[in-house]
């Protein structure tokens, strides 16, 4: 047997949180009620896209139990994580059906409705950009000063007087020169529509203003505790100190929670009522309706391919359909730049990617951020060109996958530690057992059948997407018995990361793991700064982080054993919770007997309390130039999946018998916590692949907020079997090797489904969702083209 | 007994009616409104905050109790209606500190992870195993089809619920 290379990372330790889970004990902010505590309900714009001509209030106002009313003329603040362009409540105009145009706190939900009941507002309808085209067309603005609204300036490039949020290029090699040397030429068009996060629990703030100094407190269901805190400072002029935000439990995010979004107006009403705790929660409905989605994405893509199966050129344009406000959407945008050929090496390509203003619900980060969009595209895209050449999608991704020595689009070049796409996808073409694409008689027989068996294969990858600068820190403090108590800025939605960073901790110190505990709630005043907890970045760089935490607390340790022991600091060593000197073992200290400070016999101390802190700021990384070269990407995760499925000719019904999703993490910090993302993400990306989609009537307005009319999977939905499979390449920057993976279960599963409908069907999809009717539609008009 | 006063949905000044009911083993009683939910009753009059509400519609399983052995979704139901009813939230599961067999095999299999759906979903599955002790898959998955989670893609909650009733049918307290 092999000596176990470590004690703590590598285990499927429980997630510690989970006890109080299952009890009913962990709190949220849902479950939260301050003393005096008032509720706040919000009046929805019922247009698209309207001028508001006047609003009455007054009678609102004189409600008994009602303390505060306010509309966009009270709250001159425009917000915006890129482009500052949102305001609290609709200023003027408003730009989506469902946008917030009236808040009322009062002293009771029922009541704030009673009161928005009684609240006018007049309307000037106005003509509503609901599509990518319109969009383009420009006839219709949604933000007319889009020429005069603040923005990072180098990374974002709105287009005045147009529906442009940003629109980003990538620029490399000739492609002119190959496309013309290239033997084929293959040109595709896909989209994908809105579609809704999905948490559990809906967005919810409570927020609490002192009335007599710019003090705010707020709690909040938030993936982005500092950058709540920034935003906010930023928007109302205060200092951080004076703004204190807390997250608890968190009950869902994917993204939806990132950044900014009810605080603000919490924060307004605690003001306009004095001063009392205002809670926001969203109903159901306004989650879909008034909170942001997933944007929307058309994609038109063009690849010359040499004979053989070299991509040698391609011309991607990406249209994302991102709502009336930039949020992420610009971001994502911008990552496309870098990730949205795929993990293909490409060496001549030129790509855009223009985020465009609609007048629907805004888009913004939802798990993958764009990345399931832009898959969709290539990895379609991808199966087609295998069609066309009558080569096995297989070997044509063997072919033009990403390798040591590779550049990416960007213009990075590929490690021998970056991870290996083949081995991600070798492993799930095994798992299915991929023979290549049935055989055309196959497909006739089994259309006869009534049932058609197919298999399809996708790849992916992803890096996080993030300013070249994103930093975050740990804090680690000894207490008197030698346990450890370890402070971060990130927050534990359900991706287990408390665990993980405890397993981390108790790795370096030698500890037992029970003796780490991971304080639950994120709060800007006590814990370390954190940028966001987003883009699968957190295990790579809080993983860092809490390693050099431990490290610095070994490291005080040893300066007091040293002190105690008379010996020098080079010559201890730690294991078994005890600083020790490495030629007498028995000359040692235990971690109790240093946690906070050192007493001798006589009375004298020494040392003092132990606390280590560890930083952690992505290196190396650099901004994108006009041509979107540089280098953004901190490590890229890789993946793979292999999926079987049974269309049911009859009914268009999927049959999903079974998936296999490899990743390549790096190492496994905690495999069944990895398997428990790869498992969650795969069903969630069959919601999209399958069923969700938000639809609008064509005046604009949303038919399906709710889970009635907007299903997700149920347990009754998901596949006859899912095979994660974790590949370990390290990283070698990586904490113990480890890279995010997070986001990349959801990848790339909607391209999976379809490459294998096309292999059961040999029709080709080029729209998600693939619904029944999608699909029994189109089996019915190949069968009346062949009859 | 405790008693409680309903002050919830006040200002409208309907007759507020007496409700006698079970919550959890103890006895309880209130003057309620009528229009008042069961899952208003129990989150914000007797402050069990483990019952969760995911949309209010009954589309989402997360405010599921136990009444009278039905998983019922509080947030459609009455106050009212649980008048001499027996009603189990999460809260009532663990009985005397330990966890049961059902809420260890949710830990155990990483059944849950952000958890919102969590107390909603572990009603559902008691409610089944009370009156199916040796459920197949199919009969779990109809069991909390109405159950809605985002996080987990459900494979470990059919593990953690085929686990515990092989716990319960061996012999194990639950
Ligand atoms: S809250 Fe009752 S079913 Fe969703
Ligand atoms: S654990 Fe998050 S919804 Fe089920």
């Amino acid at each position: 047997m092999t000596p176990r290379e470590f004690n703590h990372v590598g285990e499927e330790a429980l997630r510690f949180e989970a006890r109080d889970k299952v009890t009913g004990r962990a709190a949220y902010v849902h479950d939260l009620e301050l003393p005096g505590m008032l509720h706040a309900k919000v009046l929805h714009s019922p247009w698209a896209h309207a001028r508001i001509t006047a609003i009455d209030a007054s009678v609102a106002r004189d409600l008994p139990g009602v303390k505060a009313v306010l509309t966009g003329e009270e709250l001159p603040y425009l917000l915006g994580l890129y482009m500052v362009d949102k305001p609290i409540l609709a200023r003027g105009k408003v730009r989506y059906q469902g946008e917030p145009v009236v808040a009322v706190a009062a002293v009771d939900e029922a009541t704030a409705e009673r009161a928005l009941a009684l609240v006018r507002v007049d309307y000037e309808r106005l003509p509503a950009v609901l599509s990518v085209d319109a969009a383009l067309a420009a006839q219709t603005l949604v933000h007319e000063d889009i020429g005069r609204l603040e923005y990072i300036k180098g990374a974002f490039f709105p287009v005045p007087g147009s529906n442009i949020a940003s629109w980003h290029k990538t620029i490399r090699g000739d492609v002119e020169g190959a496309f013309a040397a290239a033997d084929y030429i293959m040109a595709s068009e896909l989209s994908l529509p809105q579609v809704a996060h999905a948490p559990l629990e809906t967005h919810v703030a409570v927020a609490k203003a002192d009335p007599c100094s710019n003090r705010v407190e707020i709690w909040t269901s938030a993936q982005s505790p500092f950058a709540v805190r920034n935003l906010l400072a930023k928007a109302f002029g205060l200092s951080h100190n004076e703004i204190t935000v807390r997250v608890p439990f968190v009950g869902g995010g994917f993204g939806g929670k990132a950044g900014i979004h009810l605080e603000p107006l919490a924060v307004a009403l605690s003001r306009a009522s004095g001063g009392l705790a205002v809670k926001i929660r969203a109903t159901r409905e306004e989650e879909c309706n008034q909170l942001p989605c997933r944007e929307g994405l058309r994609g038109r893509i063009k690849t010359g391919v040499s004979r053989d199966g070299r991509i040698t050129a391609m011309q991607v344009c990406y249209d994302w359909d991102g709502g009336a406000y930039a949020d992420y959407s610009v971001n994502i945008g911008r990552a496309a730049g870098y990730s949205g050929a795929g993990p293909y090496e490409i060496a001549n390509i030129e790509l855009h990617s223009r985020t465009l203003y609609t007048n629907k619900v805004y888009g913004t980060a939802y798990r993958g951020f764009g990345h399931l969009e832009t898959h969709w595209v290539i990895e379609r895209h991808m199966d087609m060109i295998a069609q066309k050449l009558n080569l096995d999608p297989y070997e044509l991704r063997l072919k033009n996958l990403l390798r040591e020595g590779s550049l990416t689009i960007s213009g990075e070049r590929i490690a021998a530690d970056s991870g290996r796409p083949d081995h991600c996808l070798q492993a799930v073409a095994k798992e299915i057992g991929w023979q290549g694409y049935r055989s055309q008689a196959e497909r006739e027989a089994a259309l006869k059948s009534g049932k058609a068996r197919g298999k399809g294969l996708a790849a992916l990858h992803k890096a996080p997407a993030m300013p070249s600068t994103t930093a975050t820190a740990a804090v680690m403090q000894l207490n008197e018995d030698g346990t450890v108590r370890l402070m971060l800025g990130a927050v534990d939605m359900g991706q287990g990361v408390y665990t993980v960073m405890a397993q981390i901790a108790a790795e370096v110190l030698d500890l037992p793991l029970h003796k780490v505990k991971v304080v639950a709630e994120t709060d800007t005043d006590k814990n370390p700064y954190d940028w966001q907890t987003v883009a699968s970045k957190y295990s790579f760089m809080g993983g860092n982080a809490v390693m050099r935490c431990a490290q610095d607390v070994l490291r005080q340790l040893k300066e007091t054993a040293a002190r105690v022991l008379r010996c020098p600091v080079e010559e201890l060593a730690h294991g078994g919770e005890r600083i020790y000197h490495v030629h007498h073992p028995d000359k040692a200290l235990s971690y109790k007997q240093l946690a906070v400070g050192y007493g001798f016999e006589n009375g004298n101390g020494i040392g003092g309390p132990i606390i280590g802190h560890g930083r952690y700021i992505a290196e190396g990384l650099t901004n994108l130039d006009a041509n979107g070269q540089g280098l953004p990407a901190l490590d890229w995760t890789y993946g793979a999946h292999g999926a079987e499925i049974e269309v049911d000719v009859e009914t268009g019904e999927i049959e999903v018998i079974k998936i296999a999703s490899a990743f390549d993490v790096g190492k496994a910090l905690n495999p069944a916590l990895a398997r428990s993302q790869v498992i969650g993400g795969v069903v969630q990306g069959l919601g999209s692949a399958l069923c969700e989609q938000f639809i609008y009537t064509p005046e604009g307005r949303l038919l399906n907020p709710s889970f009635a009319d907007n299903k997700i999977p149920t347990a009754k939905d998901i596949p006859g079997q899912i095979v994660p499979i974790l590949i370990e390449n390290p990283q070698l920057d990586g904490p113990f090797g480890a890279r995010g993976v997070g986001e990349h279960p959801m990848i790339s599963v909607p391209s999976v489904i379809a490459n294998a409908v096309y292999d059961a069907l040999g029709i080709n999809f080029f729209e998600l969702p693939l619904t029944p009717e999608r699909i029994a539609l189109a089996v019915a008009k190949q069968e009346n083209q062949a009859g | 007994m405790r008693e409680q006063p309903s002050n919830t949905g006040e200002t409208g000044g309907t007759d507020r009616v007496r409700l006698s009911c079970v919550v959890n083993g103890e006895k309880v009683s209130a003057l309620v409104e009528p229009h008042l939910t069961l899952l208003s009753f129990l989150r914000q009059e007797l402050k069990l905050l483990g019952v969760k509400e995911g949309c209010g519609e009954g589309e989402c399983g997360a405010c599921t109790v136990i009444m009278n052995g039905n998983a019922v979704n509080s947030c459609l139901t009455l106050a009212l209606e649980a008048e001499g009813a027996r009603i189990l939230t999460v809260e009532g599961l663990s009985n005397g500190g330990g966890l049961s067999a059902l809420q260890e095999e949710f830990v155990k299999h990483d059944a849950l992870q952000c958890g919102f759906c969590t107390p909603g979903m572990l009603m559902s599955a008691r409610a089944l195993l009370d009156r199916n002790p040796d459920p197949g898959t199919e009969e779990i998955k109809e069991a909390v089809a109405g159950n809605l989670c985002r996080c987990t893609g459900y494979y470990p909650i059919l593990e953690a619920i085929t686990a515990a009733a092989k716990r319960e049918r061996e012999g194990e307290q639950r």
